[in-house]
């Protein structure tokens, strides 16, 4: 077999190097009653042709030329050429976690310059090294803001992305972690401050709030920082369309940002894998989950990386770490590090002011829901037609519609989520906005 | 490594200098040659109580964290700030000007049930 | 004196921002096809920020040199061997990286109609058939982003299981020599760790866990073969022990690469065990993740596998929502997708026998490095070896010279040390998995560098102490790091004129 590097005479030299007759008796010494009993029910090896052709097959079967106005966290922006060139040199691609510092310079680096870069973008002073993706960082804030002020009860926004609320209730079942949700403006949803003012109290450990929020929506994060931190309680800041940070106003204001990378680079991949990140203040720094490189001189002087702050991990803290975190996604990160590095400062303002003037072209077309502001997502009402009457509609032209919110906001019914980027056309924007005149 | 006379000890690697009515409370030789160099010493607020046996901060070396438990309960009425800027003292000097924190005894019959110096040593010559 | 350059010996590559220059741009975006919109009208002035300050201005060629420079200062599997103990780094074969960017497969949007991701789906269905076939388990879920967060759901499925007949229970039961992610874990789904201390063997206590066992005890988490790489050879009895007492048994699955056609977890007493899709399964390691953590299960923990599921319905396949019993989710969307694309290219291009073939190899491999280093280094555990062997310092330890040391001189002989002082009850262990992808000449070389080590240590220790001496970065000061923590690249205040 291809993978497996020996001559059956190199496996017989071995095996009377060990001293046993046959590769079988290098597990006879397992009970009867624990091995297999019949061979393994899956087809014989296939040959590399045959293997691209299943996948193909496969892709084929998936959406394929189809435009998309999809958002909900999840978004279509163009992977410049150069990351999956630089993620895929072998020494990227096949290499283990950093741990030995002496054969590791090229991952520690690229993930010192991600950290600075996370940090120039949010207006945070310290990053990890990526979480699992988006939703996973937030209840990892949650519990760290938990940690930091020793309360134990969260407020969330209703407008935080619905299935990042479902993975914090997950987290928080057993974590003695009351989760309560605060509500949005139905005008221009936008948070609802009073209800926000009237739910803080002096056991609550953090406020997450998202913006722009799941309805695309410009949140008023000042005004939810000033009343957060009124009560002793911790901002927690998520984001879910990285694009955004190259034109919004930073959230210096929050003490924690959770968010998700996907925008950078990162295939949309039917889900994952991805890049959730968490960045902070400097002084909440030795509570921070994760993996974090640091700077640091070798014994000849030279400037060198290393991971540090170890012990707050899992391999040395155990039950007292402050998550179980191990692998995270550095290859993912290592393409969000590229996307940054090709944009640039003046780039990432160009693509968002593009993304900007996308949606908002669109939007100027068909009857938006709230008034708040936005960036590249927005909520329509579909008056008359249904939703998924317009969306199959669109199909027939090969694109796809925006996302029925009845699904995770009933009293949205016949409202839908559409989001326009830079890889969206005006011809195709034009056509979606006849299929809601029809 | 003879460890002070003046000094009581807990099988945990923590010990006192009765001072009065207060304990001053520190690490031993023993606990930081384990550790290896120390780069962060947590510990709690003034004010705040101890109480024996409790968990009451820790250090941290690269390595590994080390969890302090009080050897003694009251108030704390002084925690040592060098430790925030220099944790390397605690690996120069353990006994004396590295100590962690002082507590204003609240139940010093606590103090009899400490090891001395004697008995100390032949417990980390055992382990 | 003269400034050397950044090519890989001298490993002399500056941060991005040191190579930015205002206007340096590596990027065209096409022209805007709707009108412009001023974002401080659009947004309000006060959503607008200003420029995202020091954030790098560079070109494409410098974008291109400064990785490629980075990566030529790594170590790969794709340069040799990693002899990492647990990890099962095995070559990641590259058609695996073409499937997985195939368009249909890349660009699918989670959200996208059921009726245009069938394939996707698919692909999923079929990763969760062959890897209940190899586990011998009754449902499988592919939802969790990594082995730790596998272990997470798994330890969340037993309190869902256990609180449904009316007691969560209390503790989980952890031998001494897991993986630091296993009490972690059991911490995060509101249990008690209680420590089980292992045999001389490295095994289980039997006796001891009969005694510890009573109905406080929700789970067991055990690792089979344990992580001194020794087949549990009594976990039958063991899983006897604790459904005796309405407890669950919790595998770990790490070490898979030894029982992959062998033997099957489900078929000796787990109830629910995780997977290392980028451990046993191949998927590339990427500098520390993505990995994805399967997490496979018998009947009777089905209704709380995570929400949504995937059912037939007619000839096609659709997500399944209504499971009142459910967990809930444990992350967004379906799971690492991309990941369980390689890891069913995988299993394709091995088959059935292939896998077993591998295992055997996996096996081989450990046991051949364990015969030629035995008479060098001490090995703790006799017993039989199966795709993983601990060995420990003692006897170099003597001379002043330990693992950690040791592992640093194998860096001059151009190889990735082994796993350092894991597990923790082996004192200064040396963890040695060298997986089924090493021919027997990278395995002689390694053989070779650390006999030569164990030579060294005796001649000259004091050398080995300042290894890697070869290398161009030496024995980082991660104390230093520690200390003083600095995360981020900030720019130099211009020196004034005074300091010169």
């Amino acid at each position: 077999m291809r993978y497996l590097p020996k001559s059956d005479l190199e496996r017989r030299e071995m095996l009377s190097t060990i001293g046993v007759n046959s590769l079988e008796d290098l597990f006879s010494h397992l009970p009867e009653e624990v091995r297999i009993k019949q061979p393994l029910q899956i087809a014989p090896g296939k040959s590399e042709y045959d293997i691209v052709d299943y996948f193909r097959a496969r892709g084929t079967e998936n959406a394929n030329g189809y435009s998309s106005f999809l958002g909900a966290g999840v978004y279509n922006h163009y992977r410049p050429v150069l990351v999956d060139t630089v993620v895929s040199r072998g020494e990227f691609l096949t290499s283990y976690t950093p741990y030995q510092a002496e054969l590791a310079q090229g991952t520690l680096i690229s993930i010192f310059e991600f950290q600075t870069m996370i940090c120039q973008l949010t207006g945070m002073e310290v990053a990890n090294a990526s979480m699992y993706d988006g939703s996973s960082a937030v209840p990892e804030a949650a519990m760290m803001a938990m940690r930091l002020t020793n309360r134990d009860e969260i407020l969330v926004a209703r407008t935080v992305h619905p299935e990042y609320r479902e993975v914090l209730a997950t987290y928080a079942q057993h974590q003695g972690m009351p989760v309560h949700e605060i509500g949005y403006h139905p005008e221009s949803g936008r948070i609802d401050l009073e209800d926000l003012d009237r739910q803080l109290n002096d056991k609550v450990a953090a406020v997450i709030l998202q913006s722009p929020n799941f309805f695309g929506v410009i949140d008023d994060v000042k005004k939810a920082a000033e009343i957060t931190h009124r009560h002793g309680a911790l901002l927690v800041f998520v984001f879910t369309e990285a694009v955004s940070l190259g034109l919004l106003e930073p959230p210096s204001d929050a003490d924690i940002v959770a968010g998700e990378l996907q925008s950078f680079a990162i295939p949309p991949s039917y889900g994952g894998p991805y890049a959730g990140i968490i960045a902070a203040k400097e002084k909440f720094i030795r509570q921070m989950p994760g993996r974090i490189v640091g700077e640091t001189k070798d014994t000849h002087g030279h400037q060198s990386y290393c991971l540090t702050l170890s012990t707050r991990e899992q391999h040395i803290r155990r039950e007292k770490a402050t998550s179980n975190i191990c692998t995270n996604q550095a290859l993912i990160a290592l393409m969000a590090t590229v996307f940054m590095t090709i944009y640039g400062k003046q780039g990432l303002r160009e693509l968002a002011g593009q993304n900007l003037s996308k949606a908002h072209y669109l939007a100027s077309q068909l009857p938006l829901r709230f008034t708040g502001p936005f960036f590249n997502e927005f909520v329509v009402n579909t008056n008359g037609r249904s939703p998924e009457q317009i969306n199959d509609a669109l199909l027939g032209e090969k694109i796809i519609g925006g996302l029925p919110l009845k699904r995770f906001y009933p009293e949205l019914d016949g409202a839908m989520l559409l989001c326009a980027t830079e890889m969206n056309r005006r011809e195709q924007m034009d056509r979606v906005a006849e299929a809601f005149h029809q | 490594m003879i460890y002070p006379e003046n000094l009581l000890y807990t099988k945990e690697h923590e010990w006192v200098r009765v001072e009065g009515d207060t304990g001053v409370v520190g690490i031993t030789d023993h606990a930081q040659k384990e550790l290896g160099d120390i780069v962060y010493v947590d510990l709690p607020k003034v004010g705040a109580t101890a109480e024996k046996g409790k968990n009451v901060g820790s250090v941290e070396s690269v390595k590994a964290v080390s969890d302090i438990y009080a050897p003694i309960s009251g108030e704390v009425t002084e925690v040592n700030e060098a430790l925030a800027t220099a944790p390397e003292k605690l690996n120069e000097d353990p006994h004396g000007g590295a100590w962690l924190v002082k507590i204003k005894l609240s139940n010093p019959e606590e103090i009899k049930q400490l090891l001395s110096a004697a008995d100390y040593q032949t417990y980390v010559g055992a382990e | 004196m003269i400034k050397k350059t950044s090519p890989h010996i001298v490993q002399n590559e500056a941060l991005i921002f040191q190579r930015s220059s205002p206007g340096k741009i590596g990027y065209q975006l096409p022209e805007l096809d709707v009108p412009h919109v001023d974002p401080a009208s659009a947004l309000g002035p006060e959503n607008t920020r200003g420029e995202i300050e020091h954030f790098p201005e560079v070109s494409e060629v410098d974008v291109i040199r400064h990785f490629t420079r980075l990566s030529t200062y790594n170590y790969a599997i794709d340069l040799g061997l990693y002899p990492l103990g647990s990890c099962t780094m095995k070559y990641n074969p590259r058609v695996n990286e073409q499937v997985a960017r195939i368009d249909g497969l890349a660009w699918a949007h989670p959200y996208q109609p059921e009726s245009l991701s069938q394939g996707a789906m698919e692909i999923v269905a079929e990763l969760e058939k062959v890897l209940r076939e190899i586990t011998g388990m009754d449902a499988v879920t592919l939802q969790p982003a990594a082995g730790a967060h596998g272990e997470f759901t798994g330890i969340l499925l037993v309190r869902a299981f256990l609180e449904a007949q009316g007691n969560p229970r209390k503790k989980i039961l952890i031998p001494d020599s897991a993986h630091g992610t296993n009490p972690a874990t059991a911490m995060m789904v509101g249990y008690r760790v209680e420590n089980i201390r292992s045999k001389e063997n490295g095994m289980v206590d039997v006796e001891a866990l009969e005694r510890v066992v009573d109905e406080d005890v929700a789970a067991l988490m055990v690792t089979n073969p344990n992580t001194v790489g020794v087949f549990e050879k009594d976990i039958a009895k063991v899983a006897g022990i604790l459904h005796a007492k309405g407890a669950q048994v919790y595998m770990d699955g790490a070490n898979m690469n030894a029982l992959v056609g062998i033997a099957r977890p489900g078929d000796f007493g787990v109830d629910v065990m995780h997977l290392n899709l980028h451990k046993t399964f191949s998927t590339p390691h990427g500098g520390g993740g993505p990995g994805s953590g399967a997490v496979a299960v018998k009947q009777h923990l089905i209704p709380f596998l995570p929400s949504p599921r995937l059912q037939r319905k007619g000839d096609q396949w659709s997500w399944n929502y209504e499971l009142p019993q459910s967990i809930g989710r444990v992350r967004s969307f379906y799971g690492n997708f991309g990941v369980l694309v390689r890891a069913l290219a995988y299993i394709m291009a091995h088959g059935g026998p292939g896998l077993r073939n591998a295992t055997m190899d996996a096996l081989l491999n450990a046991n051949y490095l364990r015969a030629l280093l035995e008479p060098y280094y001490e090995l703790p555990h006799q017993a039989q070896t199966m795709h993983e062997c601990v060995f420990s310092d003692v006897r170099q330890a003597k001379l002043g010279v330990h693992t950690g040391d040791i592992a640093k001189r194998l860096i001059d002989y151009g190889f990735h040390p082994y796993t350092v002082s894991f597990p923790l009850i082996v004192k200064g262990a040396m963890m040695i998995e060298p997986t089924e992808t090493e021919g027997k000449g990278e395995l002689d070389l390694f053989a070779d560098a650390l006999i030569s080590i164990a030579k060294e240590i005796e001649e000259d220790p004091k050398m080995v102490l300042k290894a890697p001496l070869l290398t161009r970065t030496s024995r980082v000061d991660e104390v230093a790091a520690a200390r003083k923590p600095v995360v981020r690249w900030k720019p130099q205040p211009p020196t004034s004129k005074a300091a010169d």
